[in-house]
């Protein structure tokens, strides 16, 4: 169990040292970062002294071995466009998107697990081909479109909720929210609905697909031979064994959600990173792209490594290759 | 289970016939519509009016996008059939409405209509080319992977999950961002089509290698290609030769939706302003454009393009269920 | 009246060509403590009975007519909640897999006392002591421990004992056995026979075997019921029927089952096998094309050597050579084969037979040792060039006719491949004629050239693969289990091509299989394999009359004896 862990967490350094490469990679050699920082009359000779003095003459390795170190720290460098420290900047954001994601992730797993199980279980059955349209037209309909298209509605005919910012709300002082407050809430409600609407119905196209697969298998139809109770047979053998699969993609989805919410954000004015982001691809503020991804990185990798200790707790399969017990 | 659906043995009741005969009854373009319309595929679309009526407005929606210069009322983009007077005219059915402009004019004058026949065009061209280079891409290494596994796959596959880990979306706005940084603003605007398709095309390879890495791994075990490794077939011949043919099933049906998805990629990035450029606008360019006039009640310069993409994408999203359902007789 | 009384049922399958009958009119009948077997080739509906006697037919299957009585109450048409309590309490049900039947999320015990408890009024403890006095009644050692542990914990044929256990485990009155033995090895096999009728005697329950396995049907069942495209053609005691068979189509089957004790000259075909049909054309083998074969260097001496022959497999790769697993398929194996001969390699599943096949086809390089051929060291060779003169003169047949042929080439290109690759035709005109002969020759017809292989069946795509192999008038012939996967009637006539082919053409073969009486119908020595290592070479005569290592005896102890099928029309071959 813990040289397992230990092996995913080394793999999980190594893919965040390759993001980080590639960051770099883009900090340093995308633009000039000398040009981008100073004005048009610098001289030939305060040019080389702030590139001496911020390392850029230094070795390759030297420059990626104190990025990677100042971006441990949380040390992104200053954006060009707006003039501040990246981390303040990523600071200010970060509660916006998360509380945004967070929302959206709740909905989309609360309502697509459930969702997958009903249509995989009752396959020809009218709500279970309504649903299934429905999330093929779900699929079909881009993030951005079923914003604008919450917001025609919901803001410009009907005129009953937000359709820009986060509200009202509390300053917590390391923490901002919207949860707190009644329009903070209300102006969640159509931007969560959009994130999720796109990954509800991917997850439960996912969950019916592995259901479905794993009551086609021998074990099903040999528990089904033995007469084991319906519900049984549905719940606690095809259900869990169809777990395995779908808490990977899930897993990915999730994190995914994070960086759809720049759709989002940028629909609904949502004050968030991705807003940010945006920006700064529009304004080539490279240190705020580079920031960004190493943020997403981080996000997925520690995804991914909940995802792969979930898996152990659910297949004994993989507990059991350490033990090497059998025959 | 095996159902002895009448099948071989029946067949070759006839199988005093002569080679010659049997030849000249198989060959050339009549034994492979033959062959076809014969085919599992093709009675399992004849009996699916869903499949039949998606792959017709696909059809329909490509025919009309290659030919929107002759189909189109007006060109949106010759000045000289715009006026600023007709501008933001609503739909023929609404009671301002106009016959010669069926689905409304713009703020500039142009007819809507004719703007997304033209847009859709650049979605589709933008989406095809995405699909080609990703495959052109995914299906070389993913053969590769699949078929010489050890080290070479391992490094393939490393990457491809980095990369897995990061939303396509994703890649793409670093991908866009970058060409921006790198290239004069004057030739980026000129080389954003080119950028668009290499971001969402990078974007999407992984997909293809490793569904064709993972066909490869079952097919290089199977008797036949080791049959020809015991007749002396060398590797490469045996790739391109035997397992390439058996591999491309599967990514049909993943072509297919991520031709989708490439198209909603694309009009995203168009629509958040990092995609196509207004001189030659796509879907998501008229969406981004008539978006700032939603709020005064001039929805149709941006609900229309959405509507039309949402057709496009929903159509092609149909005919590639459709697809993966009839490609794999086991959900049936 | 019967336990399990089938009367007169039919069942049909809606396909898209039409309806499919499965089963039609076949009434079966079963008493407590008796062993109906139910045999016959593939496709002939004996699943479907099992499948439907348990309501189990997969969708759009379904009975149309007659009726199942259990007990002399009528279960067919009964509403599911009432199916679903007879499944397991009443009628149990064992399936062909048993790697494939258990869930592998849950532990055997929690399976186990889920169906009991679903059945029996019994709480969870007296459940477990009740799973526990099972699982060691069905051979499972340590069972109180083990009834803990996971599927995968276990190998395949306690695993089988696992699902027996489960499907007895609320003492039904009747099993249905469906291919139980199928996946099991020979030696598996026989206890996990012995194991069922020792349980079908102790418990009186009834029990249906189904099963394709003359050697099955001669060791356990009481009554057997020989089924034929959906219909019982013939019914009545083992015996009878085995040795005095009525219908002409059980007496061609039972013709066709290879024999342990005696050596044939031929297998009789008899007209019911199907597609016997194509008679092979008569070629002139001397002045043909094929006949030119002999152009390679004549030699002294045995045509392959094997010295020291060693095969290891990394099982699993790490960085640390010290984490590494290894797993020695095949381990210092020499032995060598005459021109000429018919050389039989034995063993059961994991022995290593098909690895030292694979090395000498140069599909997997020896880790260790050496292979001579043809009077050159193969396992010296470093180009491809090099190896190709070689290849040309040793070609390979396979075990599965579904995979071994590449389903997107013609039959033609796929027998010209070969021909094509060494050059050996001049023209496209030449090499054509060329596979139209060699079609000809295994019995296919000419006409088969231009067909893809999904229009064949699995006996005929044998054929094709035949075919292919002799394209490149190879003079050594390599068969790895070339009919382990078809019907048995359908390999009667595969061996009696081989033999004859081998017979015409003066080839040397290497014929591998795991079925002892199919190597002593084709093989002049033996030699015997277990766990990577050669037992023994013998003659073939020699080795069946008096083994001497402990093993072959082993093997030839647990060689279903067929002495009561009967013996009517076969050609004995006089031994030496």
């Amino acid at each position: 169990m813990i040289s397992f862990i230990a092996g995913r967490f080394a793999q999980s350094i190594v893919v965040m040292l390759t993001v980080g490469l590639i960051a770099f990679a883009m900090f340093r050699f995308v633009g000039d970062p000398i040009n981008n920082m100073v004005g048009q009359d610098t001289t030939a000779e305060q040019r080389e002294q702030l590139r001496e003095r911020l390392g850029l003459n230094d070795p390759f390795y030297v420059q990626y071995a104190r990025f990677a170190l100042n971006a441990v720290q949380g040390e992104f460098g200053q954006s060009y466009f707006h003039r501040r420290p990246v981390s303040e900047l990523l600071v200010e954001r970060m509660p916006a998107t998360l509380e945004l994601s967070l929302i959206g992730a709740v909905l989309a797993l609360v309502v697509g697990v459930p969702a997958g199980v009903y249509t995989a279980l009752n396959r020809n059955g009218i709500l279970s081909n309504l649903i299934m349209s429905g999330s093929l037209l779900g699929v079909s309909i881009p993030t951005f479109l079923i914003g604008i298209i919450l917001i025609l509605v919901f803001g410009v005919v009907w005129r009953v909720l937000p359709t820009f910012g986060r509200g009202d709300v509390v300053d917590l002082g390391w923490w901002t929210t919207g949860f707190l407050t009644a329009s903070g809430l209300k102006s969640l409600i159509l931007p969560s609905v959009t994130l999720a609407l796109f990954q509800l119905t991917l997850i439960m196209r996912l969950v019916r697909a592995e259901m479905l697969e794993v009551l086609r298998t021998d074990f099903i139809k040999f528990a089904k031979a033995r007469g084991i109770l319906t519900r049984s047979i549905h719940f606690s053998h095809a259900l869990k064994n169809s777990l395995v699969p779908v808490i990977t993609i899930t897993g990915l989805q999730l994190g995914s959600i994070i960086a759809f919410a720049i759709i989002t954000e940028t629909v609904f004015q949502w004050p968030g990173m991705g807003l940010l982001f945006i920006q700064a691809v529009l304004e080539v503020d490279i240190p705020v792209m580079a920031a960004y991804l190493v943020v997403i990185g981080f996000v997925f990798v520690f995804i991914n490594f909940i995802v792969d200790i979930l898996y152990f707790v659910v297949d004994p399969r993989l507990r059991a290759d350490r033990a090497g017990s059998g025959h | 289970m095996t159902l002895g659906v009448p099948g071989p043995t029946d067949m070759n009741s006839k199988s005093n016939q002569t080679y010659e005969v049997a030849a000249k009854e198989r060959t050339g373009l009549a034994d492979v519509l033959r062959r076809f319309f014969d085919s599992d595929l093709w009675f399992s679309f004849r009996h699916s009016p869903v499949a039949i009526i998606s792959m017709a407005v696909s059809i329909l929606i490509v025919f009309s996008a290659i030919f929107a210069h002759w189909i189109a009322p007006t060109n949106p983009f010759d000045l000289a059939q715009i006026d600023l007077l007709d501008s933001e005219i609503p739909p023929v059915w609404l009671p301002d409405g106009d016959s010669r402009f069926l689905l409304g004019t713009d703020d500039q004058g142009r007819d809507i209509f004719s703007t997304i026949l033209y847009g859709s065009r650049v979605s589709l061209l933008v989406g095809f080319a995405s699909v080609v280079f990703a495959m052109a891409i995914g299906i070389p290494l993913g053969l590769i992977s699949g078929y010489y596994g050890g080290y070479v796959d391992a490094v393939i596959m490393r990457i491809a999950d980095v990369q897995l880990s990061f939303p396509a979306i994703l890649i793409a706005f670093l991908i866009d961002g970058v060409a921006r940084g790198v290239l004069p603003r004057a030739v980026h605007d000129e080389m954003a089509l080119y950028v668009l398709v290499f971001a969402i095309g990078i974007s999407g390879w992984v997909q293809y290698a490793r569904t064709v890495r993972g066909s490869t791994m079952v097919e290089k075990n199977k008797e036949y290609v080791q049959a020809a490794r015991v007749i002396g077939i060398r590797r490469g011949t045996i790739l391109v030769r035997h397992i390439l043919p058996n591999v491309l099933g599967p990514v049909l049906v993943i072509a297919t939706i991520h031709l989708a998805l490439a198209i909603i990629t694309e009009a995203t990035l168009s629509f958040l302003g990092v995609g196509v450029p207004v001189t030659s606008p796509s879907l998501g360019t008229l969406i981004r454009v008539g978006y700032d006039f939603l709020f005064s009640g001039v929805w149709w310069i941006t609900i229309m393009p959405g509507v039309a993409l949402i057709i496009l994408v929903l159509a092609i999203n149909m005919v590639g269920d459709w697809l993966r359902d009839a490609l794999n007789p086991k959900l049936r | 009246m019967a336990l399990l009384d089938i009367k007169n049922i039919r069942v049909d399958f809606p396909t898209r060509r039409g309806v499919f009958t499965a089963v039609e009119n076949v009434t079966l009948s079963v008493n407590p403590g008796e062993i109906l077997g139910c045999v016959g080739e593939s496709g002939a509906g004996k699943s479907t009975i099992g499948n439907t006697v348990i309501g189990l037919l997969e969708p759009p299957g379904r009975m149309s007519e007659g009726e199942i009585d259990l007990d002399g109450k009528r279960i067919d048409n009964l509403p599911y909640e009432a199916i679903r309590k007879i499944r397991g309490r009443r009628i149990g049900m064992i399936f062909q897999d048993p790697l494939t039947s258990l869930n592998p999320l849950q532990t055997i015990e929690r399976q186990l006392v889920e169906t009991i408890t679903t059945h029996l009024p019994l709480n969870e403890g007296e459940a477990r002591q009740k799973a526990v006095d099972l699982l060691d009644r069905v051979g499972i050692p340590e069972a109180d421990i083990r009834i803990g542990q996971y599927p995968h914990q276990f190998s395949g044929g306690m695993r089988q004992r696992v699902v027996i256990a489960l499907a007895l485990c609320a003492d039904p009155e009747v099993i249905i056995a469906d291919e139980p033995t199928t996946a099991l090895d020979v030696s598996i096999q026989a206890q996990i026979l012995d194991l069922m009728r020792e349980l079908c005697r102790e418990r009186q329950v009834g029990m249906i075997i189904i099963t394709h396995d003359m050697g099955v049907i001669a060791d356990i069942t009481d009554r057997v019921a020989v089924m034929y495209h959906g219909k019982v053609v013939e019914e009545g005691p083992t015996q009878k029927i085995l040795g005095n068979p009525d219908h002409p189509y059980t007496q061609s089957l039972i013709s066709a089952v290879p024999r342990p004790d005696v050596r044939l000259k031929r297998f009789p075909l008899v007209e019911y096998i199907e597609s016997a049909g194509e008679a092979r054309k008569e070629l002139d083998v001397a002045n043909h094309w094929l006949g030119k074969a002999r152009d390679f260097e004549a030699m002294d001496g045995p045509l392959l050597t094997l010295e020291k022959l060693h095969m290891r497999f990394v099982t699993r790769n790490a960085i640390l050579p010290r984490d590494r697993r290894y797993l020695d398929a095949v381990k210092d194996v020499s032995f060598d084969i005459k021109q000429g001969e018919v050389f039989g390699l034995v063993g059961e599943s994991g022995s290593g037979k098909s690895t030292v096949a694979r090395m000498i086809a140069g599909l997997y390089k020896p880790t260790g040792g050496n292979i001579f051929f043809a009077g050159g060291e193969l396992t010296a060779l470093r180009t491809e060039r090099e190896k190709d003169r070689y290849r040309r003169q040793m070609q390979m047949i396979f075990q599965d006719p579904y995979s071994s042929l590449n389903p997107r080439m013609r039959v033609l290109d796929i027998v010209a491949e070969p021909i094509r690759f060494h050059n050996l035709a001049d023209d496209r005109k030449e090499t054509e004629t060329i596979v139209l002969d060699l079609l000809e020759h295994v019995g296919l017809g000419a006409a088969a050239a231009v067909k893809y292989p999904h229009e064949f069946s699995g006996g005929q795509r044998q054929r094709i693969s035949i075919a292919r192999a002799l394209a490149t008038r190879p003079r050594f012939l390599i068969c790895d289990e070339p009919t382990s996967a078809l019907d048995v009637s359908i390999q009667a006539q595969i061996l009696n091509l081989l033999k004859d082919l081998q017979q015409e053409l003066g080839l040397t073969m290497m014929f591998i299989s795991h079925d002892l009486p199919v190597i002593r119908q084709m093989c002049d020595r033996v030699g015997v394999m277990r766990h990577g290592q050669l037992c023994e070479v013998a003659e073939t005569e020699e080795l069946f009359e008096n083994p001497q290592h402990e093993y072959s005896k082993h093997l030839l102890d647990l060689m279903p004896k067929l002495d009561v099928l009967s013996h009517e029309g076969l050609e004995v071959e006089q031994t030496k």
